[in-house]
This record gives structure tokens, sequence and C-alpha cells, in this order.
């Protein structure tokens, strides 16, 4: 049995692992669908500060996903000028 | 691509300056109505995408360093990670909005359920909204402009 045969079991089961966590950690329909709506629009106006509560949801509450978007759009184009390089004068 | 004739450039000539105010605006009013850095970047890219389809990219290419779009690229993804950081300094967590509630600047704190626009409000949201505009304006025209540039012309393809 090669070592890498052993990586990938032990990457499988934690994924396993990771997937019956989450079914069993929560019943199903709790939290209700509408409560992260309800709090967001009652309460976006008081921490953030913000009137439009899309922009507060994208920069304050999920920073850490336009942080990944702004990564992809740089990868993009270094990408781009990467291909394009001999282009350069 | 060469120039497209004179009505076109014309036009695009009395075109172009609207179309970058408003995608200016929807940058600067990211935090007040719809839009924001990305889609306010997205106009003012396809403004400049205009500029190039009707002056040709060759036009365009000679008088535009793409090391500088870059380079603004490059400021604008610093800047947005710069201001997640200055709220882990000022704040103690990683994009914590360290600017709301403050007297410096874009400090005021709106009524609950109000919808009177004070553009003085909302923290480090226009901050981040300036940094990812320029990055998205950059990063698009950038890719564009090379994209056509490298689509017409004959030294690629030796």
């Amino acid at each position: 049995m090669s070592i890498r045969t052993i990586v990938a079991a032990v990457m499988f089961s934690i994924l396993a692992m990771f997937f019956v966590f989450t079914a069993f950690m929560l019943s199903f329909g709790v939290p209700k669908a509408t409560q992260m709506d309800d709090y967001i629009i009652m309460h976006t106006q008081n921490e953030t500060g913000s009137n439009s509560g899309v922009t507060s949801v994208v920069f304050d509450y999920r920073g850490f996903d336009t942080l990944g978007e702004a990564t992809i759009l740089f990868a993009a184009v270094s990408g781009v000028i990467m291909i394009f390089r001999r282009l350069k004068k | 691509m060469s120039q497209m004739s004179k009505i076109v450039r014309t036009i695009s000539n009395i075109i172009f300056p609207f179309v970058m105010i408003f995608g200016l605006y929807v940058i600067a009013h990211g935090h007040l109505t719809p839009g924001g850095g990305f889609q306010g970047g997205a106009v003012a890219a396809s403004g400049c995408a205009l500029l190039i389809v009707a002056y040709g990219s060759t036009w365009i290419f000679d008088r535009i360093k793409v090391s500088k779009l870059s380079t603004f690229e490059s400021i604008g993804a610093l800047g947005f990670i710069g201001v997640a950081f200055l709220g882990l300094i000022l704040g103690g967590v990683f994009f914590k909005n360290f600017l709301v509630g403050s007297n410096i600047i874009f400090g005021n704190i709106p009524q609950t359920l109000s919808t009177n626009s004070d553009f003085n409000t909302a923290g480090a949201l226009p901050l981040m909204n300036f940094a990812v505009g320029v990055k998205v304006i950059a990063g698009l025209f950038v890719i564009v402009l090379i994209m056509a540039y490298a689509s017409c012309t004959k030294e690629w393809k030796k």
C-alpha cells in the first residue's frame, strides 16, 4: 500500500466526516429561511451604517467572499498578461 | 483593427464622458443605491471598450502603457486588503467596519428602516467600493485591450 493511497483514504474519510456531521447537526428546516433576512433587514443600518443592504452584505457581512472575487479577477488579469507577454514592446 | 469612420468616432466622443460619469456615480454611491464597486467598474470599463471599438486597438495600445494599468489594478487590490487589515489593527477583527460611529469620515448611522440618503454614512464600505472600482476598471480594460490587440496584430502569429 503506497503512501499516496493512505493520504487519499485519510482525505476521503475527513470529507465524509464533514458530510455526516453537517447532515446530523441540525434537523430539517431549522433555522428558518427567513431568519437571516429578518436579521439583516433589521440590523444592517444600525451595525454597518449603510442604507443599501446588498452592499452591506457584500462588503461587510460576507467580506471574505468579496476578497475571493477580487483574487479571481487579479488571477484573470495576471493570466491574460502572462499569455500575451510577447506583445510587449 | 483600424479606426472606424468619423461619424462613429464623433458619437463615441460625445457618449464617452457620460458613460464614465455614470460608472463613477455608481461606484461612489455604492452604499446608498443599487450597485457598487464591481458594477460601476464594469460600466466604466465598457466605456473604455467603446473607445477601443471606435478608435482601433492599435491606436489605443500605442498611447496607453499596459504596465501602468496593471499598476492601477494592483493598487486597487492592495487598497482593498489594506482597509481589511486596518479593521484588524484598529477594531480587532479582519474586515471589521472600524469607521462606523466615528467622527472622522463616513461615520453617521442612519435610522433603522429609514430611506433618507446621507452620503456621510457606512463606515469603511465606501473606501472598499473605491478600491474595488479602480481595480475592476483597470483589470477589465487591460483584458479587453490586450485581447483586442492580439487578435488583429501580425507579430503574434510568428
